[in-house]
């Protein structure tokens, strides 16, 4: 493939023909502030956060700006600082600002994005104003949606449409009331929303957070327990307790993805109700037992049920390497075809 | 272009059986509906079977060996103040007479049947139009050149034969019949024929550049936009309403020209008369073969679907309209790609308005040169405005390019309303501005109306006089803009907003000298930070009222003056003594009881009840209501 070369802010950068120069930038470990570009998803280029200065081509924005050899790009000059600038205050003057009562208080791409380019704060006086509170969308059991917190980039809606083909929300009204919802301004609970938590993962800023929004004191990373996907997940512990899971960017099989359960489902390892140990039913109750005495029990039962008079039914949960080996022991010691799968449902 | 032997001419019309002795033409448009058309209409009917002289016949349909009268609906002709317009067509010993009478409601028609149609003698004292003896609304059509407008007030546009029998379809018959598609573009080009929806790009070019276009679907689309947002603005309408066939023919053409066989024209749902006359129409050319599969036995074919926009105002801007027809919300996408590479699912697409369109068949059949012939350097042929606000004859008006403001409003528009003095002129609807007086000598032209500040744009045309306040003007269209964002860029979405904001701020009298820098500086970013004309262009009005009118910025916010008495806030009303004669005229009026005074002596406004609605300064006939 074709390589550009061109400088940003007099730093030698080569890339691939169809990066954008926002891109390029990221790459090269050049910050240019943006909120609405995602390097997984289309850009759309609607926040202009990430203007820069072309020579020869005055301002455009970088992150829909196809690289070119020779570019000369600054992220500096007046033109830029004024437009993203204005842009900056109009945002922040119609967003809350609680911060410090907000779940993404120091990881917020707008906090970031403001203390990079800064405003001018008696003009930022001059146009903010009181705002009529929108009502909270706290019907999904996992994450509530704040639309006072919401900067319209639209990162959410292009995350259910390209990354996960669902189509659960999209703009609704127009103006300033300009809403992200579901069809017909219905809560998210009674849209088609798998609650795969992909958009709140992706919302630059506080208006989509999960309910729980305890912080972990470290990360482990692991493989989702839930099914024979295997994705890479990054759980978050503190004090002995899972208390966040996250998809793991590393991982090559799930690219940072998970599904509800693998997100949202983590309860069920602290759950009083978990089984722990084996049971075995003797005079009708249940009784805890070792392993190795639960095993044998197993072993004599199915040895009184060689042939078609047995069946086993394998589970989603486990890997393919696994019902592999399922359905071997079925037809070779078992002597039976009767093999079925939850899947298969 | 394909072999002509097969192709058949599109003459294969129904004649007309009779000459009717009387034809009756009366506007169905919009406006005439609005104003009892349809009660009109059967006024007509029922009178003139009930006089027992004329038979009421279907020219097409009917014979008749007496005396017979026609009566149609029309589309509009532009004087839409004066609906319902009815023409009255005599034919006495082969010649003909034809007059146009104004304001027509059921009750009058009793006396016109009686009077003119049967007793021969036009009811002169409502006459509003005619050759015999002109008016002074003839002037209206004096400076006008009809050509998009062509068939709109003469023919039934749900008589498909009426257009093909006024040269309808020739023009598509040409260009399959005569002309390559590379001939097609070459000669709309020539024409220097621009897109009437606002941006003014070549159409021919355009065209060229779609049919170049290579398509990875193996389609390509071609859309007609008859969204027509701009408030105040109806030219699209009109012509949807009275004279559909013209634009599919421009579509046909059109679609020839690019190669595509498929086409969308886009209506939006508040135009529900056009939608039904579009529906009607093209029955009536898919049934003749003049659209959809083989037009005229040739191996070209155009199918149309109508497609109803549920009315947003940046459903207009191309790229949304799409979005809008795929099924999705109507919101702008970045260009490039363009529509005519990747447009409407992908395919290439051609996108046109439907004054554009309309003047295609024209192009075709008259010539390039023809087109050219009219208006002015880099602006060809003509343009439809219409005329509103403080002018003594208001309505469309298609003039040709390059034409002053000054002929616009003073020749056709007759002048100021009540003689008042002339303040601004609003030109281009929300995407444009205001112009002084001084400015009246500025052509009808994309190059010179851009220059000012303002544009051509859709041809909207508001004239203000010296009871419009400009900055509450600016306003109202900065009203419309910020509400009809789309919400997608910030500057747009809250920019717009904030500017809102701070002119009410100066028009209650809060504001304050830094208001204007803010003004400023917002409508900057706005236009430089949006993804689409709708921001890129909303500020217009408030910087072209902010260039020619600073000093009505300046009195509202220092000496808290509106000068024009429009801003509630700052003006006060009260009675001078000397004048007021007691008649009560305005202690009537007010809606509010805030005028007191016995009858005959001097009455008095109570400043604290007073809303300042203007109503009592409208009433007095002795000049003793004042307002500062
Ligand atoms: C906010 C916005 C609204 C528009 N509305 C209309 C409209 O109502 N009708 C129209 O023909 N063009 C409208 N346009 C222009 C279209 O995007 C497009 O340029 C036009 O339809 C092209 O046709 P033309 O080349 O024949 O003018 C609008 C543009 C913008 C930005
Ligand atoms: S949780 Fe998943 S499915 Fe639901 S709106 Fe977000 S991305 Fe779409
Ligand atoms: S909810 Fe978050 S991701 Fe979605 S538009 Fe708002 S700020 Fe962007
Ligand atoms: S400029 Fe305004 S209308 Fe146009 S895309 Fe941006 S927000 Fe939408
Ligand atoms: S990141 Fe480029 S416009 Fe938002």
């Amino acid at each position: 493939m074709r390589v550009h070369d061109l400088t940003i802010d007099g730093v030698a950068v080569s890339a691939p023909e169809g990066t954008t120069v926002l891109d390029a930038a990221r790459k090269k470990g050049i910050y240019i502030p943006h909120l609405c570009d995602r390097p997984d998803l289309k850009p759309v280029g609607v926040c202009r956060m990430c203007t820069v200065e072309v020579e020869g081509k005055g301002l455009v924005i970088s992150c829909k700006t196809p690289v070119r050899d020779g570019m000369v790009v600054r992220t500096e000059s007046e033109g830029v600082s004024k437009v993203r600038q204005v842009a900056l205050e109009l945002l922040i003057a119609d967003h809350d600002s609680d911060c410090l009562t907000c779940a993404k208080d120091t990881n917020c791409s707008l906090q970031r994005v403001a203390r990079h380019v800064g405003v001018d704060s008696p003009r930022l006086a001059r146009i903010r104003r009181e705002r009529d509170r929108r009502p909270l969308d706290t019907s999904n059991p996992f994450f509530d949606f704040d639309p006072n917190r919401c900067i319209l980039c639209g990162i959410c809606v292009r995350t259910c449409d390209e990354l996960q083909n669902i189509n659960a929300i999209d703009y609704t009204f127009r103006g300033t009331k300009t809403l992200i919802a579901g069809f017909g301004n219905r809560p998210r609970i009674e849209t088609n929303c798998e609650s795969c938590g992909e958009c709140v993962v992706r919302c630059p800023v506080g208006a989509l957070v999960p309910k729980d929004s305890r912080q972990p004191s470290k990360l482990v990373r692991t493989i989702c327990s839930f099914c024979g996907c295997g994705c890479g997940m990054l759980l978050g512990v503190r004090d002995g307790e899972i208390v966040s899971a996250a998809g793991d960017f590393k991982n090559p099989a799930s690219r940072g993805r998970l599904c509800v359960k693998g997100r949202y489902g983590y309860r069920y390892v602290n759950s009083p109700e978990r089984l722990t140990t084996p049971l075995v039913k003797r005079d009708g109750e249940f009784i805890p037992v070792g392993w190795d005495e639960a095993l044998d029990l197993v072993a004599e039962k199915f040895s009184e049920s060689m042939g078609d008079s047995f069946a086993t039914i394998a589970s989603a949960k486990c890997t393919n390497e696994e019902n592999y080996v399922v359905q071997k022991f079925t037809r070779v010691v078992m002597g039976t075809n009767n093999i079925d799968h939850c899947a298969r449902l | 272009m394909t072999t002509s032997t097969a192709i058949r001419r599109p003459t294969e019309l129904h004649a007309r059986l009779v000459l009717p002795d009387v034809e009756i033409g009366i506007c169905l448009g919009t406006g005439g509906v609005a104003a009892g058309g349809d009660e009109v209409f059967a006024a007509f009917e029922a009178g003139l079977a009930g006089t027992g002289v004329f038979a009421v016949v279907k020219p097409r349909e009917d014979t008749c060996p007496g005396s017979c009268a026609s009566i149609i609906g029309t589309g509009c002709r532009g004087m839409c103040a004066m609906d319902v317009l009815v023409d009255v067509l005599t034919r006495k010993e082969g010649v003909e007479s034809k007059v146009t009478y104004g304001t027509v409601t059921e009750k009058m028609v009793a006396k016109i049947i009686e009077e003119h149609i049967i007793g021969g003698e036009p009811v002169h004292k409502w006459i509003v139009l005619s050759d015999d003896e002109p008016t002074s609304h003839n002037e209206f059509y004096q400076l006008q050149d009809r050509l998009v407008l062509r068939n709109c007030g003469t023919i039934d546009p749900e008589i498909i034969d009426d257009y093909l029998e006024a040269g309808g379809y020739r023009g598509l018959y040409k260009v399959l019949t005569e002309m390559t598609p590379e001939r097609v573009h070459q000669e709309v080009l020539a024409s220097g024929l621009r897109g009437r929806g606002g941006a003014g790009f070549p159409t021919g070019l355009k065209w060229k550049f779609a049919a170049e276009a290579p398509s990875a679907t193996g389609e390509k689309f071609f859309i007609c936009n008859g969204d027509e947002g701009d408030p105040g603005a109806f030219m699209d309408r009109s012509v949807l309403e009275g004279d559909p066939h013209s634009v599919f023919e421009g579509m046909a053409i059109g679609g020839y020209a690019i190669g595509a066989d498929h086409g969308y024209v886009y209506v939006r749902a508040e135009y529900p008369l056009a939608i039904k006359r579009l529906k009607i129409a093209l029955k009536q050319a898919e049934d003749r073969g003049l659209l959809g599969a083989n037009i005229m036995g040739s191996d070209f074919s155009f199918h149309l679907k109508i497609k109803e926009g549920a009315g947003a105002f940046v459903c207009g801007e191309e790229t949304a309209l799409m979005q809008s027809i795929e099924g999705k919300r109507g919101m702008p996408r970045l260009r490039p790609p363009f529509p005519a590479q990747s447009g409407l699912w992908t395919s290439p697409t051609n996108i046109n308005n439907v004054e554009t369109l309309a003047c295609v068949p024209w192009i075709i059949t008259e010539g390039a040169e023809a087109f050219a012939g009219r208006g002015f350097e880099k602006s060809k042929g003509t343009k439809v405005f219409a005329l509103t606000g403080k002018v003594k004859r208001s309505g469309l008006a298609e003039v040709p390019m390059g034409l002053t403001l000054r002929d616009v409003i003073y020749s056709i528009g007759g002048g100021m309303k009540d003689d008042k003095e002339f303040r601004a002129v609003q030109m281009g609807g929300p995407s444009g501005g205001c112009l002084p007086a001084s400015l009246l000598d500025t052509r009808v032209d994309y190059e010179e109306l851009n220059e000012t500040g303002a544009i051509v744009g859709s041809g909207g045309m508001v004239v203000l006089d010296v009871d419009n306040c400009i900055v509450d003007t600016a306003r109202f269209f900065l009203k419309f803009t910020q509400a009809e964002s789309c919400g997608k860029c910030v500057p747009c979405r809250v920019g717009t907003v904030r500017m809102l904001e701070i002119l009410t701020r100066i028009c209650e009298g809060k504001g304050v000298q830094e208001d204007i820098g803010l003004l400023e500086t917002l409508a900057d970013d706005i236009k430089a930070g949006s993804l689409c004309a709708l921001g890129g262009t909303a500020p217009n009005p408030v910087l072209t009222s902010l260039k020619y009118f600073r000093e009505e910025f300046e009195e509202h916010i220092h000496e808290k003056k509106c000068r024009a008495g429009a801003c509630a806030e700052l003006t006060t009303y009260w009675i001078v003594a000397e004048t007021c004669t007691g008649c009560r005229a305005c202690s009537r009026a007010c809606p509010v009881d805030a005028i007191t005074g016995e009858k005959k002596e001097v009455h008095v406004i109570d400043p604290e009840a007073c809303i300042k609605c203007g109503a009592c300064y409208q009433k007095c006939r002795f000049d003793a209501v004042r307002r500062q």
